[in-house]
């Protein structure tokens, strides 16, 4: 029984399908050329013509990729390397993320503005050109399952519905004087929140059963033999125009833009996905794997070089040093298995010893460590500190652990809090913290002045940011070697089974405390660079859950939402937490409703994080897992020896 | 029985109780170097618990377990550097490693290289690697999952499961490898093809001692069988011996009709004892 096919949504000629298509990806690129609306009011200043700016390059960006891989599908001559897989599903996700530029730009034209009177007449084009695009796409033969049974949502949410008029206008029939009238207010926006996410569900579920799209497992031709240095190239060009993407996202300097930009670049990675490119980029990764290392590297050191400022490399050092310690955080809850909930307090622990030996004047200690002593001084002072905290929580399995180390947390920053003067021993200046911490200076280098390198000047936070990554680099090293050593393994083990892998003579809480020690060594590494790019270091700074990185909360998330287990994922989950909340407090109030949101629709659509664990792969999509015959898969998972 | 073989381990009267339950009860078993041990029993009769008291899953509440003339710690890990491997009834692989991980696991207590060692990556530690690596391959082939080694072992069929069960608990080089009902759920052939594994195993030097409820299964392989019921040792020996005698009968198959009235109290009455 075949349960795939391959047939269009709409049923149109190919011919003229892809002629939709490509006319309607033309429009959207040389829309970018146009005047979108007549008033720079619109953040970007979209009014002129010949000169695109803000989201109207992601406009061009998106018409040129639904053009590039249709001509790819279409197999013209010179273009078939951009899709191997032939699948016009490719062209369909292009064409949608075409669709999501425009629909959104116009959108918030409308909205921002007060109506599309507002619109010239390259908005009308753009509205144009992404819905004829994607009509056209959909008239392509697509890659689909023969049948989805629709699935509704439980019924009894469809009371909502109902619900929300009744409770808005029960809220508005009670004169506003009585204290109950802003309650059923509140009660009504959240019963309409509600009523929406229900709504938009079962549309999806619709659009599921309706567009029955699919995949088609077709064997990939055989990559044409390039010579080394060509495949060294190509790399190092994906790493560059990576690099492009984060830099653009990083340099967004308002939130629509990195909304758009955001919607964009899914829709630009998965129609890649289906095209199949990423599939040969990651042989080739895998094949060339030191230059695949030194060309992200290098990607990454080049950033300042790309920042006329230091506006964004300020963000960028910031993520990098949330990265990092997610990294670490990777190690006990990825590795070993151990959920920690009071991570951040490592982080604290390393910064605070850097503060006080950094010769700050609020220091209690009149000491100025060299650097290197200093990073020394913090990785040991919070290797000890995860070794104290560790050594008697670590009996304790799964959900008591996550609770003990949550109370570990809390009690570093009030402790910090404490220890002021007042209420205990003068030595953290309690919530004043210590400022003033100085710039560092390496080998006579002062990371504080700006310096000037083959014509760029980069400023304090373009120094840092470069220390930072060193910091970087070498945790990566560490959890990359250790991952893939006896020790990770002996990690992973106990992760799986606990009770096996001691009965496999593995000393289980031995292990547990070298991978709490160890993360709590690498995230007081980051702090000690922490505390000289804040210049002050206070107790608030680490808490369990806050609306801004780093926190607990968020490093936890950032390893989840990544993947766990691998190092790219924790790195770019880290980047996507810490942007989304930076470039959404245009949204104000409702910043943090649209993080839980996009996180909600993060978890959702891809459980295993964004760049899984091969094994988590597996784990989560079993229809992924190669045709075998799975005897009992409960075996597995029955406790008691 | 074969007294000429030094005893590899020694179970001296080893009692385990829980609250007012007692599990095991003054047990004592001997195995001999290279010797094949049975251990039967109804369901309930404290078998696996004999087993976790011998691995350190339990300690003991009285009586002394040795090895090769050392009272074994207590502790899982210390066993097994020891030298007692085990198997488990329910079968704990660790699931979402690939087979070759799995076997590499076992070998933790045989290799050294700590983390300073992964970090460096020394010499010493790529030599360690390799070697730990051509060991877990040829544990591999000796089972017949070399060709697997790469697929993850949830998704590997039952019967190999438990093959790699016993080749990761032959990768930490025990001298005793204890295996819990390591038939469970098989059928005839790949129970045949246990029986030969087994003996595989046992012609590499290493004692076993299996917990079983195929009869046939035990009375092919083992040079003795014990059988215990509600915790007791109620009789040690050769085929003949076990299969002729009536407390055994009485075990699986229930007493007599005119005997049962007595039975019923005694047997409520047993943790009392």
């Amino acid at each position: 029984m075949t349960t795939t096919e391959t047939t269009p949504v709409i049923p149109l000629p190919a011919r003229a399908a892809a002629a939709l298509t490509g006319l309607g990806a033309l429009a959207t690129a040389a829309s970018a050329a146009m005047s979108w609306t007549w008033t720079s009011d619109f953040p970007g200043d979209l009014t002129y013509y010949g000169s695109p700016a803000g989201l109207q390059w992601l406009a061009l960006t998106a018409g040129i990729l639904t053009l590039v891989l249709l001509l790819a599908t279409q197999g013209v001559p010179g273009l078939r390397w951009a899709a191997p897989t032939r699948s016009n599903n490719a062209v369909l996700y292009a064409a949608t993320g075409a669709l999501a530029v425009s629909a959104y730009s116009v959108t918030s034209i409308a909205v921002e503005l007060d109506g599309l009177v507002n619109l010239e007449p390259g908005g009308w084009v753009l509205a144009a050109g992404g819905l004829i695009t994607v009509l056209g796409a959909l008239g392509l033969p697509l890659d689909r399952r023969t049948h989805v049974p629709l699935r509704i949502v439980d019924k009894r949410l469809f009371l909502l519905v109902p619900a929300a008029p009744l409770v808005w206008f029960g809220a508005h029939a009670i004169p506003g004087d009585k204290p109950v009238a802003p309650v059923l207010t509140a009660l009504a926006g959240g019963v309409a929140i509600a009523t929406g996410a229900v709504l938009l569900l079962q549309l999806g579920h619709l659009a599921n059963s309706r567009l029955r799209l699919g995949k088609i497992e077709r064997p990939l031709p055989a990559p044409r033999l390039l010579p080394s240095w060509v495949e060294v190239l190509i790399i190092v060009g994906a790493f560059g125009l990576g690099l492009f993407a984060i830099t653009f996202g990083i340099d967004t300097e308002y939130g629509e833009l990195f909304t758009g930009f955001l919607l964009f670049t899914a829709l630009a990675v998965a129609a890649l996905t289906k095209s199949g490119l990423i599939a040969r980029l990651r042989a080739l990764t895998v094949k060339h794997r030191p230059v695949t290392t030194g060309a992200a590297f290098a990607a990454a050191a080049s950033f300042p070089f790309t920042q006329s400022s230091d506006q964004y490399t300020s963000v960028a050092t910031n993520i990098l040093i949330f990265a990092t310690v997610a990294l670490g955080l990777n190690i006990v809850v990825g590795l070993a298995g151990l959920l920690d909930l009071g991570y951040v307090a490592f982080l604290g622990v390393g910064a605070y010893a850097a503060a006080l030996v950094s010769g700050s004047p609020a220091s209690p200690i009149h000491v100025q460590f060299p650097f290197w002593a200093a990073m020394l001084t913090g990785a040991a002072v919070s290797m000890v500190f995860g070794v104290l905290i560790g050594a008697p929580t670590l009996r304790l399995r799964g959900d008591y652990l996550a609770i003990v180390t949550l109370g570990f947390g809390e009690i570093f920053r009030i402790t910090m809090l404490n220890l002021n003067g007042t209420t205990g021993p003068k030595i953290t200046n309690g919530s004043n913290g210590i400022p003033r911490i100085p710039d560092l200076e390496i080998l006579g280098f002062d990371l504080g002045k700006s310096h000037t390198v083959a014509g760029i000047e980069l400023g304090r936070f373009s120094n840092y940011y470069l220390l930072m990554l060193l910091v970087t680099a070498l945790v990566v090293l560490i959890f990359a070697r250790v991952g893939n050593s006896r020790i990770g393994r002996a990690w992973v083990a106990i992760r799986e089974d606990e009770t096996a892998a001691e009965a496999m003579g593995i000393n289980g809480f031995r292990l547990k405390l070298l991978a709490f020690a160890l993360g709590a060594c690498l995230a007081g590494l980051a702090g000690t660079v922490q505390a000289h790019v804040s210049y002050t270091v206070t107790p608030d700074q680490y808490t369990f859950a806050e609306a801004l990185p780093p926190n607990s909360a968020f490093l936890l998330a950032a390893v989840i939402l990544g993947g766990m287990g691998t190092i790219s994922g924790p790195l770019a989950g880290a980047t996507l937490l810490f942007l989304i909340p930076k470039k959404l407090e245009f949204l104000a109030d409702y910043q943090l409703l649209a993080f839980g949101a996009a996180l909600i629709i993060l978890m959702r659509v891809r459980p295993e994080g964004l760049i899984p664990n091969r094994r988590q792969q597996l784990e989560f999509h079993e229809a992924a897992i190669p045709a075998q015959p799975t005897g009992e898969p409960t075996a597995l998972t029955k406790a008691g020896a | 029985m074969s007294t000429t073989a030094a005893p590899l381990l020694e179970v001296t009267g080893v009692t385990m109780r829980f609250g007012g339950l007692t599990a095991v009860n003054n047990v004592s078993l001997t195995v001999g170097e290279g010797e094949i041990i049975g251990l039967i029993g109804p369901n309930g009769a404290g078998k696996t618990t004999f087993f976790n008291c011998l691995t350190g899953l339990y300690v003991p509440t009285e009586g002394a377990v040795r090895y090769r003339d050392v009272v074994l710690p207590p502790k899982p890990h210390l066993v097994t550097q020891a030298g007692i491997a085990r198997t488990f009834q329910n079968i704990r692989l660790f699931a979402n490693m690939t087979v070759l991980e799995n076997v590499l696991v076992g070998r933790h207590t045989r290799t050294k290289e700590g983390i300073f060692s992964a970090i460096l990556r020394g010499p010493g530690y790529h030599r360690a690697e390799a070697e730990s690596r051509a060991k877990a391959m040829e544990l591999l082939e000796f089972t017949g999952l070399a060709a697997k080694a790469d697929h993850l072992a949830r998704n590997l069929p039952y019967g190999e499961q438990r093959k790699l069960e016993i080749a990761r608990a032959l990768a930490s080089e025990p001298g005793l490898l204890l295996l819990d009902e390591p038939t469970a759920g098989m059928n005839p052939q790949e129970t045949r093809a246990a029986e030969e594994l087994v003996f595989a195993i046992r012609d590499k030097g290493i004692s076993i001692l299996v917990i079983e409820h195929d009869m046939r299964f035990i009375f092919n392989l083992c040079d003795r069988t014990a059988v215990l019921v509600q915790g007791q040792k109620i009789v040690e020996g050769d085929r003949e011996t076990v299969q002729n005698d009536e407390r055994v009968i009485t075990a699986y198959l229930g007493a007599p009709l005119e005997d049962s009235t007595p039975a019923g109290p005694e047997t409520v009455t047993e943790t009392d004892q």
